[in-house]
Order: C-alpha cells, then sequence, then structure tokens
C-alpha cells in the first residue's frame, strides 16, 4: 500500500490498473493505455500528476539562490508566473532533478519536482537554502491535474469561472496565473497544448469529475510515458542522472553559460565540457522492423557495443517502436540495438518524433 | 478476477486451448495473460504447415509492457495462424478467447491432453500470481 492522492478513489471507480510509482498507488491505465495516448494527441486527456512535489520559497534573496541552485537561469523570469525548464546539478555536473519554476514575485518562486527524487531534492534544496535564509515549503494540500490535448485548453475554459477565464485566455505557453484558488499553468509533458491545474485538494475530485463529464478521457501514466518520449522528453532516472551531464542528456540548451560570473552549483565541472565536443550524446531511434525497443538494450555498430537504450517504448502515432539512446559523438545514421537473441537495425534522428499530434518521421 | 471459459483447458504459461474437432485445437493466451502484458503491438505467428512440440516456442506476443513467448501446449502441425493480428494485435486484449486466437494445431498426440489445466484449475493458479 502505498501513498494515494486526492483522486485515487476516483482512477479506482473508472477502472484503472493501479501500480506503485516512487511509493505512491498510481493509474498506469484505465484499460488501454494506447487508446489513450490517441485520445490525448486527438483530443483531450486528464493526468493526475499530484504525486509529484511541489516546494515554495521564499525569502528576501530567493533569486539570488536559484541562481546558484539551478543549471538555467532564473534571471529569464521576470513576469508573473513565468516558468523555467531546468536542472539542479551537483558539484560534479550531475543531474540531481530536472524540474519546473515559477516566478510569483522578488521574495517568492515556486518548483515543481519529481515525486521519484523527493527526498533527496527536499535535503538538497534545503541544505542549499540556508545559507541564502530562504523558507522552503512543500505543498501538501493542493492537487495538479494536468489536461492535454488540442481540446485541452478548450475543455478546461468551459469549467473556469469568468476571471479565472479571462486570465487562462491570454495565457502564453510556459505561462501561469492564479485566480481564485486555482494556478493555471500552460505546461505539460504531452509535447500538445494544454494546462497543468493546481488546486486545493478538497476541490480536485470535483474538478476531475467535472472533466470527464465535458469528455476529457483520464489518462494514466503508461500513455504518459509514451507521449513524452513521442514529444522528444527526457525522463529523470532514464535520460539523465547523478552521473550524467546534461550535456550528454540533450540538455545543453537547459545550461545558461551567460553572464559568465554566474557561479551556479556544477558549472565549474561543466566548464571545461562546454566548447569540447562530448564524448557521447544522446539521439533517437526509430525500428522500422517488428519489435519494440526498450530501456537498456544494447546499442551496436560495427560488431561493438557503443551505447545503450536510456527509454523506449511503441510509438502509437508512428505505429513503430521509437527511443532514446546514449551513444559515442560520431555515431549518426543507423546502429544495431540487440533485442531477444536478434540484431535489428534502428534509425539515428533528432527528436522530437512527434509534434503538435503530426509524425515528424515515416 | 480476469475470466476463464469453462469449456477450455489451459497451460502454466497462459495459454489456453480449445477442441476444434478430434485432432485439430485452437490456441491462445488467456485474459489474465492480455491483462497482465497490457496494450499488444505485434503479434509474431508460427507458419502454417510448422511442426511443433508440446512446449515449443512457437509465438511471439509483444506488449507496450514487455515481449513473451507463447508455447504449443501440444505436438503437430501449425494448420491455421490468425492473420488479423498482424494489423489488429488488440483483438488479443479485446478478445482473448474469440478473435484474439493465435493458431491451430493438428495434433500428433491427444494424450497430451491430459496434462492440461480445467478452468478451475487455471484460475486458482492464476489468482495466486
Amino acid at each position: 500500500m502505498g501513498a494515494k492522492t486526492a483522486l485515487y478513489q476516483e482512477h479506482v471507480n473508472l477502472g484503472a490498473k493501479v501500480v506503485d510509482f516512487a511509493g505512491w498507488d498510481m493509474p498506469l491505465h484505465y484499460g488501454s493505455q494506447v487508446e489513450e495516448h490517441y485520445k490525448v494527441r486527438g483530443e483531450a486527456g486528464m493526468f493526475d500528476v499530484s504525486h509529484m512535489t511541489f516546494v515554495d520559497l521564499k525569502g528576501e534573496r530567493v533569486r539570488e539562490f536559484l541562481r546558484n541552485l539551478l543549471a538555467n537561469n532564473v534571471d529569464r523570469l521576470q513576469t508573473y508566473g513565468r516558468a523555467l525548464y531546468t536542472c539542479m546539478l551537483n558539484e560534479q555536473g550531475g543531474v540531481v532533478d530536472d524540474l519546473i519554476v515559477y516566478f510569483l514575485g522578488e521574495t517568492h518562486f515556486r518548483l515543481v519536482v519529481n515525486a521519484g527524487t523527493h527526498d533527496k531534492d527536499m535535503a538538497w534544496i534545503e541544505h542549499h537554502a540556508k545559507s541564502f535564509d530562504v523558507a522552503v515549503t512543500e505543498l501538501t494540500n493542493v492537487a495538479l491535474i494536468a489536461v492535454q490535448g488540442p481540446d485541452a485548453r478548450n475543455k478546461v475554459h468551459e469549467l473556469l469561472s469568468d476571471a479565472q477565464r479571462e486570465k487562462a485566455l491570454v495565457l502564453k505557453p510556459f505561462n501561469a496565473t492564479e485566480s481564485e484558488g486555482f494556478f493555471i499553468s500552460r505546461t505539460g509533458y504531452t509535447g500538445e497544448d494544454g494546462y497543468e491545474v493546481m488546486i486545493p485538494q478538497d476541490q480536485a475530485v470535483d474538478f476531475w469529475r467535472r472533466l470527464h463529464k465535458i469528455g476529457v478521457h483520464p489518462v494514466g501514466l503508461g500513455a504518459r510515458d509514451t507521449l513524452r518520449l513521442e514529444a522528444g522528453m527526457d525522463l529523470y532516472s532514464a535520460e539523465m542522472d547523478e552521473e550524467t551531464s546534461p550535456l550528454e542528456a540533450g540538455l545543453k540548451w537547459t545550461v545558461a553559460w551567460e553572464p559568465q560570473d554566474r557561479n551556479f552549483i556544477g558549472r565549474k565541472a561543466l566548464e571545461p565540457q562546454y566548447n569540447v565536443t562530448p564524448a557521447r550524446k544522446l539521439v533517437g531511434l526509430i525500428l522500422d522492423d517488428r519489435g519494440v525497443l526498450r530501456g537498456h538494450q544494447r546499442v551496436i555498430v560495427d560488431g561493438e557495443v557503443v551505447g545503450e537504450v536510456t527509454s523506449g517504448s511503441f510509438s502509437p502515432t508512428l505505429g513503430k517502436a521509437i527511443a532514446f539512446a546514449r551513444v559515442p559523438f560520431d555515431v549518426k545514421d543507423q546502429v544495431l540495438v540487440e533485442m531477444r537473441g536478434k540484431q535489428l537495425p534502428a534509425r539515428v534522428v533528432k527528436p522530437p518524433f512527434v509534434r503538435h499530434g503530426k509524425a515528424c518521421f515515416e | 478476477m480476469s475470466n476463464a471459459p469453462s469449456h477450455l483447458k489451459y497451460t502454466k504459461s497462459h495459454e489456453w486451448i480449445e477442441t476444434v474437432s478430434d485432432d485439430t485445437y485452437r490456441v491462445g493466451i488467456s485474459d489474465h495473460a492480455q491483462d497482465l502484458l497490457g496494450d499488444m503491438v505485434f503479434i509474431e505467428l508460427p507458419e502454417v504447415g510448422q511442426t511443433v512440440s508440446a512446449s515449443d516456442e512457437c509465438a511471439v506476443v509483444e506488449s507496450v509492457k514487455a515481449a513473451s513467448d507463447v508455447y504449443s501446449p501440444l505436438s503437430g502441425e501449425i494448420i491455421e495462424i490468425n492473420e488479423s493480428l498482424e494489423d489488429s494485435p488488440d483483438l488479443v486484449n479485446r478478445d482473448p478467447y474469440g478473435d484474439g486466437w493465435l493458431f491451430t494445431v493438428k495434433a500428433t498426440d491427444s494424450s497430451e491432453l491430459d496434462e492440461l489445466m480445467s478452468a478451475d484449475e487455471y484460475i486458482e493458479l492464476s489468482s495466486e500470481e
């Protein structure tokens, strides 16, 4: 028995197959994860992501603290609700976690970090916050519902009050707004437009049911993984971890080198690698043969094992298997992947695999 | 609880066996097995005319979650395969005991049938997993 979100009983009532995820009892799917995937690509789906960790940071020196803590530069955040994707690195330049940081005021920022890294993240953040006098508060009385897909925003608008809707309508991607207790963010992990709506726990069931009633399909963690993979988004502990540099995980764009005097944790370790060709890189793979690419399968070039698949699955949109793999920097065009005693050719491509619901490759 | 029709026989490796005529038997995977595996994405079937021995690997069902071997419950010759699974592997999920059947085997030794489980025995086995 794991921890349960405010929506646990809703998942059970909807026939979810419940699995353990980072100590939480979460829905894997509600019947068919492939159908759920199509619903998000074509209509609108909703995900309970309340198991994630929400952290408010307050203090006079909170911006200075985050300039030090995060590899991306929070100085890019100057207006209320602006969001930024970033890694939080250790001194060796490995990734402690990836997260979203929101600007809510000069003395107030909010982080959304992974559930699987909750304990170490909280310890890391609290440890470093001390010297900046930043108060670290975990939000434990909220639920987070992601509504994603081409119809997602319209569906959410239907349920908002006039005041909330007015604010949501003008939200640009990667921005959030707060209205009448709802924190509405135009973000997601699917490659589709939509919102992540943070609401008080005691309103979660009602909001979820109303979404369901107007045709938003419940979607489990299974489809969440295939959607993010198609969208070319990394998953912590698969594509990167404490031993992997963001430069070898396709995340160079999230490391802000300028200004040079911003001394963020991990900078010293990464700096020598900045202008150098990295030893390894993260690529996309497409398997044209029948079979499914899966994490830890070995990647072979010229008869030698040169790397491995970091995550792989069946892509419902492409109708074939896709994956991320970490390989030497000079690998291109085609590799072999070992599966079930066979070596099958896979195309090397640059993710994303799917953009705005359309396949980027055949 | 997943269902297991009582007119079928079952194996420990989650195949079901239906008697079609005196010596021909249709084979698929159980509702319990498809439920554990989740959405099917590829099904690899044996060749028609292929000779198999009991408990030979002769098909693969691959789902979003895992690839799983299917074993022939009986020795004999494969005389028919379910070609609609090529385009619609999800039939195994939607109708595991009907349209989601895998292949038909013409058995050479019907006594092998005595080794198979009844529905009640299978339900007991699968509920322990």
